[in-house]
């Protein structure tokens, strides 16, 4: 070790520089720990400045704020303020969103991971991926003028006219839909599209972890493919897969531009998916940089707070499931 | 051969019965072909909407890209012509700073997670990282309101970078850490070994071996984040008066010296891309409309490029790697 370090040293004479070189090890551990505190802090710091951002709202509006009411009452003139209405919004159209997307992801990790040739996999698997990677303003556009007035709107019709007639469904499936489109339904299949990437990718890497001496014994059983897939290969992953599903939810109560444009932002009294309405996101992208007074932006920051908590909340239990799916596997999957 | 076995066990009447006498097994088959089958069919569906995208973008707003749209600031709401040239600074703008805030620290702290994984603290960096991207961005533009745009009393290019840089972060710190992590631990032993110092070994020896990853991380990381929207409303608010040139040439003329300059121009609010094809897409005005088109047109064309180029250029190299 001596000779090693003479040796290092040899070149130069031991020189302020040189004596920086050899025992920069101190600073270096130094900036890693702290840039690594950093990372940690800023999400404790994100919580932090909401709290206090929006406290005079919380300690106004208390419980009340999130009560579930019958009557809209969002009113930034006369300050009175309750959040119900948008986390409504929130809640259907992930709820629209998930319903929609967990079946199209699980079909498209089966397929990539268990069916389609390995030469496939990979271009299928990046044209998945692209999808993820479309920005969302430009999904919102093309929500707006192409896919609303093409698919929503008939849709909305169709729904309202068969099964919005049943009792129950009909109060979630009241038509009639407005002309171009704009709807909960809408924000809800926009999601879909958004989040199913990120589903069907965790998906299928939970597969792909799973050994194939699993596989090999269900057939050698004499299971068929599918049986092996939906007796075998999900119960073996499925916490790994409901992590994904949690984690794509996560994505879709928080996604904003794409469904400000398509919701039709209005606050109405309805709880149909077929009518206009407005998300927690929503609202704040629409009125954060035009409040009104002081008490409406605190209010718009306590929904963000909302917002922050549901997906943190959402997130830490998506990201245990799938670190849990790892401590079963020998290879990594990361959601 | 393996035809041969199974026509030699169908041929045979036991054969017959043995293998297809299971309960159902007709069934069986049956399900197990459709079920199979309908997972290509789903996948398939999952696929419309990107090249229903794609294509119609390409068409629609490939019609209205023009030289203008690159090269003039807009004209009054409304009125044809003009160009978007305001926002292709602005995100250029936000872009770079982004990159600056978010990349050194980044790097440095996946160094942390990669060596480090099962300290106390490495466990809540991967955690935190991990929770911070499933953050909404809207939270973030918030939070950047509120450290940087309230206190100042003012939007800011500097605002809007910082809050995409936070976007950024944890993309980079887990990108940064699986290729570090990917680095044979002889080449970091090996340079230890010399009698090399921690910090020369991690940022000579192991950053280098790992660059290309990192390079196309980070590439993927700026297209998305060229891409959000929702960060930019509250922090850069959006612009459509941001005259590059002309601030520097003012700049220059009033003898200010450069720094002064650009720390003038990164205090100025911008517009980026996807905050002009949101805020035009609210107006009524058809040019305004076609005008999104076109700025959705070089969005995607940025993602789709970024994205393929990156992904010939991994396969390339891991290629050329293994030869």
């Amino acid at each position: 070790m001596k000779y090693f370090e003479t040796k290092f040293q040899s070149g130069k004479k031991s020189s302020w520089m040189n004596r920086l070189l050899m025992h920069g090890d101190r600073p270096w551990m130094g900036l890693i720990i702290f840039m690594a505190l950093l990372t940690v802090f800023l999400m404790l710091a994100i919580g932090y400045t909401l709290v206090i951002d929006s406290n005079h709202a919380i300690t106004k509006f208390g419980l009340d704020f999130i009560k579930p009411m019958a009557t809209n009452s969002w009113d930034p003139v006369n300050d009175k303020f309750n959040a119900w209405p948008f986390i409504y919004g929130t809640l259907i159209t992930s709820f629209v969103a998930v319903l929609i997307a967990v079946p199209l992801s699980l079909g498209i990790a089966i397929f990539l991971s268990e069916i389609c040739p390995i030469s496939l996999r990979n271009p299928v698997g990046m044209l998945v991926e692209l999808l993820a990677a479309i920005p969302s303003v430009v999904y919102g556009l093309w929500g707006i003028f192409i896919f609303l007035p093409q698919i929503i709107y008939p849709m909305g019709n169709v729904l309202s006219e068969t099964l919005g007639k049943l009792p129950f469904l009909n109060i979630i499936l009241t038509g009639p839909i407005s002309q171009s489109g704009a709807s909960r339904l809408a924000a809800g299949f926009i999601l879909a599209i958004m989040i199913t990437p990120t589903i069907a990718a965790v998906t299928r890497d939970v597969f792909l972890a799973i050994p194939s001496s699993q596989r090999e014994a269900s057939l050698a059983l004499g299971a068929t493919r599918w049986e092996t897939i939906s007796r075998v290969l999900l119960p073996y992953g499925l916490s790994g897969i409901l992590g994904a599903v949690i984690l794509g939810l996560g994505r879709a109560l928080g996604e904003t531009m794409a469904v400000t444009m398509v919701i039709g932002n209005s606050i109405e009294g309805s709880l149909s998916v077929l009518r206009p309405g407005y998300t927690m996101s929503s609202i704040i992208a629409n009125e954060f940089a035009e409040a009104v007074s002081k008490m409406h932006t605190e209010v718009l920051i306590e929904i963000g707070l909302i917002l922050f908590v549901m997906t943190l909340v959402l997130n830490s239990i998506a990201r245990l499931l799938v670190w849990r799916v790892n401590s079963k596997f020998q290879q990594e999957v990361r959601a | 051969m393996e035809t041969n076995l199974n026509r030699q066990i169908q041929g045979s009447g036991y054969g017959q019965h043995y293998i297809s006498s299971g309960v159902g097994y007709k069934r069986r088959k049956m399900a197990n072909f459709l079920l199979l089958g309908l997972t290509g069919v789903l996948t398939l569906l999952a696929l419309i909407p990107l090249f229903w995208i794609i294509g119609y973008v390409l068409y629609k707003g490939g019609a209205y890209i023009n030289l203008a749209l690159f090269t003039q600031m807009p004209r009054p709401m409304g009125l044809t012509g003009g160009g978007v040239l305001h926002a292709i600074e602005g995100t250029l703008i936000l872009i770079v700073l982004a990159a600056i805030f978010s990349i050194p620290p980044g790097i440095l702290a996946a160094f942390y997670a990669a060596y480090y994984p099962n300290t106390k603290l490495g466990v809540a960096l991967r955690f935190g990282t991990d929770v911070l991207s499933g953050v909404p961005s809207i939270v973030i533009g918030i939070f950047g309101y509120a450290i940087l745009v309230k206190p100042v009393g003012h939007y800011s290019a500097l605002a809007g970078g910082i809050a995409m840089a936070m976007i950024m972060l944890p993309t980079i710190i887990r990108t940064t850490e699986e290729m570090i992590k990917l680095v044979p631990r002889n080449l970091r032993e090996g340079a230890l070994a010399l009698g090399s110092p921690e910090w020369r070994a991690a940022l000579q020896v192991t950053l280098p071996a790992a660059m290309n990853g990192i390079i196309t991380g980070f590439i993927l990381s700026l297209a998305r984040a060229a891409g959000e929207t929702a960060p930019l409303l509250f922090t850069a608010l959006g612009n459509d008066r941001f005259d590059l040139v002309a601030m520097i040439k003012t700049g220059i003329q009033m003898g200010k010296p450069l720094p002064v300059v650009l720390l003038n121009i990164i205090q100025q609010p911008v517009d980026s891309l996807p905050l002009t094809l949101y805020k035009y897409t609210q107006q009524p005005f058809p040019e305004n409309i076609n005008q999104a088109w076109a700025v959705a047109f070089v969005l995607l064309m940025l993602v789709l490029l970024t994205n393929i180029a990156t992904r010939a250029w991994v396969s390339r190299s891991s290629k050329q790697s293994r030869r």
